[in-house]
């Protein structure tokens, strides 16, 4: 990584609002220490953050869940929003989503709170300048893990942010994302769920209920994992002796009510799973609300793998 | 010794290799084998590996390698994996440890437990060599065994809100230094001066899987002189 080129902060903090983190595509190599993956928890959004506003796969972006942040702009930047709809302004003034726009010096970008959605991206041409931490400038709170600081703290009020220089024009991507490439967060999530794991342990019934019925998303969801209540999962073995846990688990404690493991997540864990969701199905969840309903849906590897590599493709050749 | 490994899919991206059934410390020769040959087999193409007590997690890129081409690859190189030689794997830790009543409370509830005084108790977990099974947890927190199956206890029903850095703890036949400050629900027997996640170390974590531990008992001054924090723990609520 380099050195800023202008190492004046050109962003600062008016209110921090509970939670925004810099987040670039997560920390990797390094799960056998216990350190967990990080990165973005709605992959696709980030992704498109980053390609709106020309940076490469991989560049760091903020992540804001909730709302109630708000910034003063210290130079002239572009920027794009993706993800959820948190009521945006620049100066009082509705920002579209989903497309690069400008963010004059003095002007004030405010987040209100969840029009659509949980998780907002900002991303900025040039893109965030922050020290990786053990490869990554991820920011994992509990970990204590990369972030501004290095110590995986959240955005506080009188931050003040750094950003490359040389992202003025915006680079080569589109300025606007096509219609078809917005998700509704406001359609109830049909998630992919790969069946693996201890799946052949659950019983016939159970497996029957996890994808003929309505989950509800549980108060209890985070960066970590994200839990549903519904119909009681049974599985014959109550726990395991703990093994490495991979993005999108879906893992049912003795409770019977399961626990999808997102980018946080503890690197082991002890408990049965039915699975694992895809990679872009872990991002849809990451944008439901508590008390929201969703569906799971089993899914073969060979759909899902083909749908993550065309996502993937389309970013790599468009940024370069 | 024959293996029977299970490959179970962990995703778009992983495969859970179990080659064990139950927790002991001949199957990390075995693991560490893996390991290595996952590294070569896969190259560029590997992203994570974990292991831990019985199974190893592979992580690969699926932008390079589908899951079915992963599954082949693990395939092949169970089919002539061979241990590797126990006594080169695994480097090995001295832990300075005071164990004290004022920093390891739960040495007097594992005493009663296995009806054996708190010198007993001190002398059977510091004589053991233990090795890390797994990391876990948090970063840097090594889950080591077994204990002296006298030692063997519960869960706290209550876990702490705050165990200080540092703090040596039992659960079941295990052990393990806090690295960090955490909450945690095992019993505390004392504290060790031991820089477990250190910044300035490549890789940040003392401990890896497969290495072995001994815990060495020190003297307050001794844990003291070593920087040691010697404030005593608060009370359960």
């Amino acid at each position: 990584m380099r050195h800023p080129a202008n190492p004046e902060p050109c962003i600062e903090v008016l209110r921090a609002g509970p939670l925004a983190l810099l987040q670039d595509s997560g920390r990797f190599g390094v799960r056998h220490l216990g350190v967990t993956q990080g990165g973005p928890a709605d992959l696709y959004s980030w992704a498109w953050a980053n390609h709106l506003t020309g940076n490469p796969w991989g560049a760091a972006s903020l992540e804001i869940t909730f709302g109630g942040l708000q910034l003063v702009a210290g130079r002239d930047l572009q920027i794009a929003i993706t993800g959820a709809d948190l009521g945006a302004t620049i100066d009082r003034k509705p920002v579209p989503l989903w497309q690069r726009v400008s963010w004059k010096e003095g002007e004030t970008l405010a987040f209100a709170s969840p029009v659509c959605g949980l998780r907002a991206y900002l991303a900025v041409c040039g893109g965030f300048v922050a020290e990786p931490v053990l490869g990554s400038v991820a920011a994992v709170t509990r970990e204590e893990l990369g972030g501004f600081c290095g110590m995986g703290a959240k955005l506080a009020t009188g931050d003040q942010l750094y950003v490359y220089n040389n992202g003025q024009h915006g680079g080569e991507g589109p300025e606007q994302a096509p219609r078809e490439a917005i998700p509704d967060f406001g359609q109830p999530a049909v998630l992919d769920l790969l069946p693996g794991a201890q799946v052949a342990h659950f019983t016939g019934r159970s497996l029957f209920d996890a994808f003929n019925s309505w989950w509800q998303v549980d108060d209890r969801a985070d960066r970590m994992g994200v839990r549903l209540t519904g119909p009681r999962l049974n599985c014959k073995i109550s726990t395991l002796v703990s093994e490495g846990i991979n993005l999108g688990g879906v893992q049912v404690p003795p409770d019977g009510q399961p626990i999808i493991l997102l980018n946080d997540r503890q690197t082991i864990g002890g408990y049965p799973r039915l699975g694992a969701l895809s990679p872009l199905s872990s991002a849809r969840l990451a944008q439901c609300l508590p008390k929201e309903k969703i569906r799971l849906v089993a899914k073969g590897s060979e759909a899902a793998l083909a749908e993550y590599r065309s996502f993937r493709a389309f970013f790599n050749t468009a940024s370069g | 010794m024959s293996l029977k490994p299970v490959l179970e899919s962990a995703g778009l991206d992983g495969w859970i290799i179990r080659l064990f059934e139950v927790i002991d410390e001949h199957n990390l020769p075995w693991l560490s084998a893996l390991s290595h040959r996952c590294e070569q087999e896969f190259g560029d193409a590997l992203v994570d590996l974990v292991p831990s007590y019985t199974t190893l997690l592979v992580v690969f890129n699926p932008l390079e390698v589908s899951p079915q081409q992963a599954r082949a690859m693990i395939c092949r190189i169970l089919a002539d994996l061979e241990p590797e030689d126990s006594t080169h794997t695994g480097e090995i830790h001295e832990l300075p440890t005071w164990y004290d009543l004022s920093v390891g409370p739960e040495l007097q509830r594992v005493a009663a437990q296995a009806g054996m005084s708190v010198s007993d108790v001190i002398k059977a977990h510091s004589q053991q060599v233990y090795r890390v099974f797994a990391l876990g947890f948090a970063p840097g927190f090594a889950f080591m065994g077994l204990t002296d199956p006298r030692l063997e206890c519960a869960r706290l029903d209550t876990p702490r809100r705050l165990v200080p850095p540092g703090s040596v703890a039992m659960a079941g036949r295990q052990t393990a230094a806090y690295p960090t400050a955490t909450p945690g629900g095992w019993n505390l027997l004392g504290r060790t001066t031991a820089s477990l996640f250190d910044r300035n170390r490549e890789g940040f974590s003392l401990l890896r899987v497969g290495d072995q531990v001994r815990f060495v008992p020190v003297s307050r001054e001794e844990f003291e002189r070593e920087g040691g924090d010697a404030r005593p723990m608060e009370p359960l609520a």
